[in-house]
């Protein structure tokens, strides 16, 4: 095992050992999120079955991906990073051989692997109970996943500059969850937005792994979209790097 | 290489204007423990800091182990340990857990009992971090500094918090340490820590170095005193000129190099005037009067002391 490995390990470990004793965040990582698919399910089934794409069972499949990752990648690692940031365990870290990238990358870890065994378990139970056909294309399913977890981490770390304490991390990732919900297409698919609100939509920071996830589920519609949901990612990809190096804060505000 | 730190003109100035690093210099060889003296405010964690990498200086260049510490990180941190003032741990976590998360990102790293023995809490290991004493987290910020045996180790204030025994025990463990060939940096306001423990040490004020040396070429280089109280009826003026002695009402106070002269000389007057010398205190100068005098100044000296001692006692006259 190389040294960024063997580090990154370490530091997941025990971020997995704390997550285990805070039952707030124990419970935003394990009954949250299914909490929010029996609520997303309720509310699809006041719409008629034939206007959802893939059905209702694909549409709630989906938009369930999309919360498990939302709710515990990146609601999640917000309140872990801000919690070690306030111990003051992030500047201690840092005295040490780990570099920035692992010890955000460690601190991820527990989340991303929850968030990801979730998805799985959420696909092959709703192939199973819910009767949807098996992805039509897997390689862009796990593609959207990653690219999502990646993202999300990212949106977290940046979110933090925003949360001064743990307590106020309820808020300051509540405007990405709604938007996120509303409009990437984890509570209402996009399909069914007016056209314009549809086209502003595909802009917005979750969108484009989430064309990717419905893709990997539903089989690709219009090449055009996939191309657009690509750069949009890598855009905010880009543009979350930039604000993380810019504003992310490895010790408290004094 | 002979040196172990070296930094030269450091500055580190804040946001916001504020400089709490105005331009120091100093070398500490190998095998060496140096401590950092100074009151709170005087520039000491910031120093440190830019020492270990976590900044990078305004101005000046910082070496340790020959390499840059902020920009060849990666050669410097598996030979450094670091303890920060403040040390910061998962309040969750047990003792164990903690040194077993560390031990991963730390190369050759010791067995967790042995490193929490030498700090003496091997009995303590599956407590969780909150429940420990300021003390004791002090101890295992120290057993994680040393989890990597640095050949380097910064100690920023590491006895704050400690009772007299940890403080003693935690002395030990440094001299022990630098008798195995460890450099060490540490800061510190206890000026009996630094008096007992340094072989050199720097009195930093407002972000300068003022005064540096072995202790007792600080403390040789400060005036002797000696206090006592006048009984009534007999005026200051009459004490002998060449004592140089400043009055407070009946309170007077001598400032000498030369004690034992000094001492003879007033005791030999008081005994011929019948004078009754009340409170007598003589004390050869301590590195608290060298601190206390150097804390007490304001930046009235804005010129560059660094490490001159001679041109420093005469800015004091």
């Amino acid at each position: 095992m190389n040294a960024t490995a063997r580090r990154m390990t370490s530091l997941g470990r025990a971020e997995l050992t704390l997550l285990g004793r805070n039952k707030n965040n124990l419970f935003i990582a394990l009954l949250m999120p299914l909490l929010m698919i029996l609520v997303l399910r309720s509310s699809l089934g006041q719409m008629s079955p034939d206007e959802l794409p893939g059905g209702m069972a694909g549409t709630t499949l989906i938009g369930g991906t999309g919360m498990v990752l939302v709710l515990v990648v990146y609601m999640g690692l917000v309140s872990a990073l801000v919690a070690r940031r306030e111990e003051l365990v992030l500047k201690r870290l840092r005295t040490g051989e780990a570099t920035d990238l692992e010890i955000l990358g460690g601190a991820a870890l527990p989340s991303a692997a929850i968030a990801l065994v979730q998805c799985v378990v959420l696909s092959v139970g709703g192939a199973l109970v819910l009767d949807v056909p098996a992805p039509r294309r897997p390689d862009l399913l796990v593609l959207g996943l990653l690219a999502a977890v990646l993202l999300l981490a990212g949106l977290a770390a940046a979110t933090t500059a925003i949360t001064r304490n743990v307590e106020s991390a309820g808020l300051t990732t509540l405007p990405f969850f709604l938007i996120s919900a509303m409009g990437s297409g984890l509570m209402v698919p996009r399909d069914l937005l007016p056209d314009l609100v549809a086209s502003l939509t595909q802009l917005l920071p979750f969108s484009g792994v989430m064309e990717f996830v419905r893709a990997g589920w539903l089989g690709v519609g219009d090449t055009k979209d996939l191309m657009t949901a690509a750069l949009t990612t890598l855009a905010w990809g880009v543009l979350t790097v930039f604000a993380v190096r810019k504003w992310f804060r490895w010790e408290p505000r004094r | 290489m002979t040196n172990a730190i070296e930094a030269e003109g450091l500055r580190r100035g804040y946001s916001g204007g504020f400089e709490a690093v105005r331009g120091i210099s100093f070398t500490v060889p190998h095998g060496e423990i140096f401590a950092l003296l100074g009151t709170n405010g005087a520039g000491k964690t910031s120093t440190v800091e830019l020492l270990e990498g976590l900044a990078a200086p305004s101005a000046g260049t910082a070496r340790v182990l020959g390499h840059d510490p902020y920009r060849e990180r990666a050669a410097v941190r598996p030979r450094i340990g670091v303890m920060l003032q403040e040390g910061g741990f998962p309040s969750d976590l047990t003792v164990a857990e903690t040194v077993r998360m560390w031990a991963g990102c730390t190369t050759g790293a010791r067995p967790t009992g042995e490193a929490l023995e030498a700090v003496g809490l091997g009995s303590r290991h599956r407590v969780r971090i909150k429940q420990l004493s300021g003390g004791e987290r002090r101890r295992l910020d120290l057993a994680l500094a040393l989890l990597g045996r640095p050949e380097v180790l910064f100690l920023d204030e590491p006895t704050t918090g400690l009772d007299a025994e940890g403080r003693r025990d935690t002395w030990n463990l440094v001299r022990r340490l630098r008798d195995e060939g460890t450099t060490v940096l540490l800061t510190t306001h206890y000026l009996e820590e630094a008096e007992s423990l340094a072989d050199r040490l720097a009195i930093m004020h407002q972000g300068r170095i003022v005064l540096t040396g072995t202790p007792d070429e600080v403390t040789a280089a400060r005036p002797a005193r000696i206090r006592f109280t006048l009984p009534e009826g007999v005026a200051p003026a009459r004490l002998p000129l060449s004592l140089k002695a400043a009055a407070d009402g009946r309170r007077v106070e001598i400032r000498t190099h030369e004690l034992q002269d000094a001492l003879g000389e007033l005791l030999g007057w008081a005994r011929e005037a019948g004078v009754r010398l009340d409170g007598l205190d003589a004390r050869s100068a301590t590195l608290e009067e060298a601190f206390l005098e150097i804390a007490s100044r304001t930046d009235a000296l804005d010129q560059d002391l660094n490490g001159d001692l001679a041109a420093d006692l005469e800015s004091l006259r």
